[in-house]
């Protein structure tokens, strides 16, 4: 009995969230108050079932665990294959962990069809689940496309004033460069003769195609993360969001980028990347850096924290891809493994981080229905709690020691160290531009007199805000504090992808 | 001149069996056209149902009769039947009955129902069964002008209305001059080859010189223009639009698969022993179907027309699966097919529960707000919408998937980014009719009928969509027993 449930614990976490979903549809708009409550509980009970997911999660290997595996389409040999490493199980548990409190934080707030409301982040849930579990490309492929489709509605129906311009160029954008992967992975699989990813990572593969190939993922996972050119999508989609859009997309979705970078390019097309190394990380610096002076020109504080978390974002695809030049430099993968770790916290860390910026600003939203900055002013006076809450997170976007900000972005500097110095140099720039840019919204908004009237009528945190954001600032200061956890549920993983991406798939002869 | 081999089986009650599925519907013809004369206006409304029943029971003999095992040939050659084509009917049977089902309120509210309307679509069925089942460039004939004639007076059903006279001429003008291009096609092939038999022409190999290609040529020119491919599509949105959308509905549908009979009993079959002659013609069709009709599509604000430059680039997407000249290829243009057959059926049918007693609701705007209006019906036209524009879960991914695999299979390595990238327009017209539904605010006030019976079958028609989307391997499997290897 026991072994059945460790077997379908991953199908459990995928589905549960999107039949939960189907199920608060059908509850409706007529019963809110029901629907609510029942995707709140369908979202808290995935939530638990990360615990025996991580309790029965072997630290010590990179072998992928609590794997689930049968034909799905025989004719094309794709499988429904689940399955869990050190890299995708933080971000899973990530994912069912910032759901509960986007889902708390609409209770009152939305009043537009509520119930589609709350089912739509119930099955965006699943959806994002099944794509860091999903061991099969194609399976991957079906999660990271169907995805888009909750995320459209809820930036469509539920967003700001620019709301169809914003979610159909989100939905474009993405589409685009998911599509020219999708002919990356079928070339793959007519190599390979089946779409599992672990087969695909084994596949010897010539120079050439291994750079179209790298070139094809690189753009669907730059629109994704996004780096610098391809972000304008961001902002706007940030923008018009709803505050629970914009937390799960800065939370989750962009994640999925450096998570595709980590499972696809590196291992796929380790010769390409090695090769390639050099555009990832330029366009990972100038989105730390340039992408830091966009943010501190901004007068709209979502798009403030946009900005912010591309050159976040930044140092994840950064500490990815330094890995090459360490090696060549030092020899040793020692380096190489602290700019891997540090990507993945810096993950986790952002995560946690923007999605409570953005919740910060759905509070104030909530109250003045204004996201300039020039319309608050003095916050500190009339909410005190709140105002403490938002300058320990503004705190921890500029990398404060002892927040977890400042795990990750002190990991990928050091590792950047062993790289080049300037690439050190150029990203150290980064805890000045963040705390610049951070720092200036918290006192802009936060402190000073009341700026006016409407300010002075806002209310401080009621029971449930205090809550959502107690929880999450709690988290942030454990992960500052102790990353061990963290770090050593995917010590064995990024060994292993560090062992990948040095063996040369270029076949001999 | 004819074949001892094809000629062994006299023709014998039993030797006719392969053929139930003709026999049926035209005494089923017969018997529903007496009983409308003679039913007067009390038992008329009657012959619809009627039409239903003989549908059902010619769906019923060609499962139990009808079906072969293998491809048996009869009336001199003259006819083929195989498992393609008995599923081909089945398939053509059931969209015709769907679409009657579908279109029975909506001819009812606009007054236009006669028995007529029901008898001109078995007739337009039957001739896309003998189009599945041709084996003789005549047979091929025969099917096709008893299709496009049928075709032709269902698109001016509406009398009284002048912009389906206009789409009915225009329909019938280019229609004659792509009939007129095949018979020129036929002959030229019979002067070349001496036959008219597919099958002998079959066995005839290439190297004929210029003369064989033109003749190809012209065959092709008239397979394009029954598809709707571009340069040969500008009757599909004059019809699309100007037809009352029922017969809309019944062009975009079963029609669709007596095309792919027709491209593979011709062309695959008939002219299979050398493709390049034909290749290379279907590739810039599909390249030219593909660009022009999305891009066209975005500017469309009439959701009948954006579905009719929509069905271009669909048919763009199906020519690619016989690009590759390779049975995958083939399987990959049945599903499409297929599932586009599936889909429209769907999207049509929204429209016409849609539809004012006054006209069409076929604008954009009247679309506007339907999400709260008639949120089940907004949720099924949202799933049918994903999938024509190809994002999973719904299966219209996978059509396109396999099409895509069938060109990378083939190396058509450029064909297949242009499929993906026309795909990234396609969706941006898709999503727009989700953004009005959902997204704006409707001043549209009018309720919806109820007609919990098209509801159901409609709901059941998405679920389908949704449920090959989640299974695919179903109709994967379904098109591997179909198109076997060469």
């Amino acid at each position: 009995m026991l072994k059945l449930n460790a077997l379908s614990l991953l199908s459990t976490l995928v589905w549960l969230p999107i039949g939960g979903g189907l199920l608060t549809l059908l509850i409706g708009d007529s019963r809110a108050q029901v629907a609510r409550w029942f995707a709140l509980l369908v979202s808290i009970a995935t939530l638990l079932l990360c615990v025996p997911l991580y309790q029965g999660f072997d630290h010590s290997t990179a072998v992928f665990q609590f794997i689930e595996r049968m034909p799905w389409i025989r004719q094309l040999h794709a499988e429904y294959y689940l399955g869990v490493d050190g890299i995708s199980l933080p971000l899973i548990v990530l994912t069912a962990f910032m759901t509960v409190p986007v889902l708390i934080a609409a209770w009152t707030v939305i009043e537009k069809r509520p119930a589609q409301y709350f089912a739509a982040f119930l099955i965006l849930e699943g959806l994002m689940i099944g794509v860091f579990c999903a061991m099969d490309s194609l399976l991957f492929y079906f999660f990271w496309e169907a995805m888009l489709i909750p995320m459209f509605l809820i930036i469509g129906i539920w967003g700001g004033p620019r709301r169809v311009y914003a979610t159909l160029k989100f939905f474009l954008y993405t589409f685009l460069g998911s599509v020219l992967m999708l002919v990356a992975l079928i070339y793959l699989y007519l190599k390979a003769g089946e779409y599992s990813i672990a087969g695909f990572q084994s596949l010897p593969l010539t120079l050439v195609e291994q750079r179209w190939i790298f070139l094809a993922f690189l753009v669907a996972f730059a629109v994704k993360v996004p780096m610098w050119p391809v972000h304008t999508w961001l902002p706007d989609a940030h923008v018009e969001a709803p505050t629970g859009g914009s937390v799960i997309l800065a939370a989750i979705m962009l994640k999925m980028g450096g998570y595709g970078l980590l499972r696809f390019s590196l291992p796929m097309t380790p010769d390409a990347s090695r090769e390639l190394d050099w555009l990832v990380i330029a366009l990972s610096l100038i989105a730390v850096v340039y992408i830091g002076f966009v943010a501190l020109a901004q007068t709209d504080m979502k798009k403030l924290i946009a900005y912010s978390s591309i050159a976040h974002m930044g140092f994840v695809t950064l500490g990815a891809f330094l890995a090459f030049d360490i090696m060549a430099n030092t020899g040793s993968t020692s380096g190489a493994v602290n700019g891997l770790d540090g990507a993945m916290v810096q993950m986790i860390s952002h995560g946690l981080i923007s999605g409570a910026l953005f919740l910060c600003i759905g509070v104030m939203y909530d109250r003045l229905h204004s996201r300039e900055i020039s319309a608050y002013g003095g916050v500190i006076n009339v909410m005190p709690k709140f105002a403490a809450f938002m300058v320990f997170f503004g705190l921890a976007n500029s990398g404060l020691p002892g927040t977890s900000g400042f795990v990750g972005e002190f990991l990928v500097i050091l590792a950047s160290f062993k790289a080049n110095f300037w690439y050190a140099f150029l990203a150290a720039t980064t805890l000045i531009l963040g705390a610049a840019y951070t720092l200036w919204l918290v006192k802009r908004v936060i402190f000073g007199p009341v700026a006016n009237d409407q300010v002075a009528k806002m209310s401080d945190l009621n029971g449930r805000e205090f809550l959502v954001l107690g929880v999450l600032a709690a988290a942030v200061l454990l992960i500052g504090i102790w990353p061990a956890p963290l770090v050593q549920t995917m010590e064995a993983s990024v060994r292993h992808l560090l062992e990948q991406i040095t063996v040369s798939k270029i076949p001999v002869g | 001149m004819i074949n001892p081999a094809l000629n062994e089986s006299t023709l014998t009650l039993a030797s006719l069996a392969p053929a139930i599925t003709e026999i049926a519907l035209a005494t089923g013809i017969c018997a529903v056209l007496m009983f409308d004369v003679f039913a007067g206006r009390t038992w008329r409304y009657l012959t619809h149902g009627l039409t239903l029943v003989v549908l059902a029971i010619c769906a019923w003999l060609t499962l139990s009769v009808g079906a072969v095992a293998t491809r048996t040939v009869l009336f001199d050659g003259l006819y083929v039947a195989d498992k393609l084509g008995v599923f081909l009917k089945l398939a053509a049977l059931m969209a015709t009955a769907l679409c009657l089902f579908y279109s029975q309120h909506y001819l009812d509210r606009r007054r236009i129902h006669g028995g007529e309307y029901d008898i001109l679509a078995m007739t337009a069925l039957l001739g896309i069964s003998v189009l599945i089942s041709a084996n003789n460039l005549l047979t091929v004939y025969l099917g096709v002008e008893l299709l496009s004639l049928s075709l032709y007076a269902l698109v001016a059903f509406d009398r009284d209305s002048g912009i389906a006279a206009e789409a009915a001429i225009k329909y019938f003008v280019l229609g004659a001059i792509a009939s007129g291009a095949l018979l020129y096609g036929m002959s030229m092939l019979y002067g070349l080859t001496g036959t008219l038999s597919l099958d002998k022409l079959a066995l005839v190999s290439a190297s004929h010189g210029a003369g064989f290609v033109i003749a190809v040529a012209f065959i092709v020119v008239a397979v394009a223009f029954k598809f709707g491919a571009v340069p040969f599509h500008m009757w599909v949105p004059d019809v699309y639009h100007g037809a009352p959308s029922s017969v809309a509905l019944l062009i975009a549908t079963a029609p669709k698969l007596a095309s792919f009979a027709l491209v593979m009993r011709l062309l695959v079959y008939g002219l299979g022993a050398d493709p390049v002659l034909w290749v290379q013609m279907l590739t810039a069709l599909a390249v030219l179907s593909l660009l022009l009709g999305n891009i066209l599509a975005i500017a469309q604000t009439n959701i009948r027309r954006m579905l009719a430059y929509s069905a271009i680039a669909n048919v763009g997407f199906i020519l690619l699966g016989f690009v590759t000249a390779d049975t995958a290829g083939y399987r990959a243009a049945l599903s499409y097919t297929l599932v586009y057959v599936l889909t429209t059926l769907g999207s049509f049918g929204v429209l016409l529960l849609a539809a004012r007693s006054d006209g069409e609701a076929d604008e954009l705007d009247d679309f506007k707000g339907l999400g709260t209006r008639d949120p089940l019906l907004a949720l099924l036209m949202l799933g049918l919408m994903l999938s024509t524009a190809g994002v999973p879960p719904l299966v219209g991914f996978w059509a396109k998937l396999w099409i895509i695999q069938a060109l990378l299979h083939t190396h058509h390595l450029g064909l297949a980014i242009l499929a993906v990238l026309v795909s990234v327009i396609g969706a941006y017209y898709y999503l727009r009719v989700i953004w009005y539904m959902y997204f704006d605010a409707g001043r549209e006030q009018t309720p919806i009928p109820r007609q919990a019976g098209t509801r159901l079958a409609l709901g059941l028609n998405t679920l389908a969509v949704l449920a090959l989307g989640l299974l695919p391997n179903v109709l994967l499997s379904l098109c591997e027993r179909l198109i076997g290897a060469p």
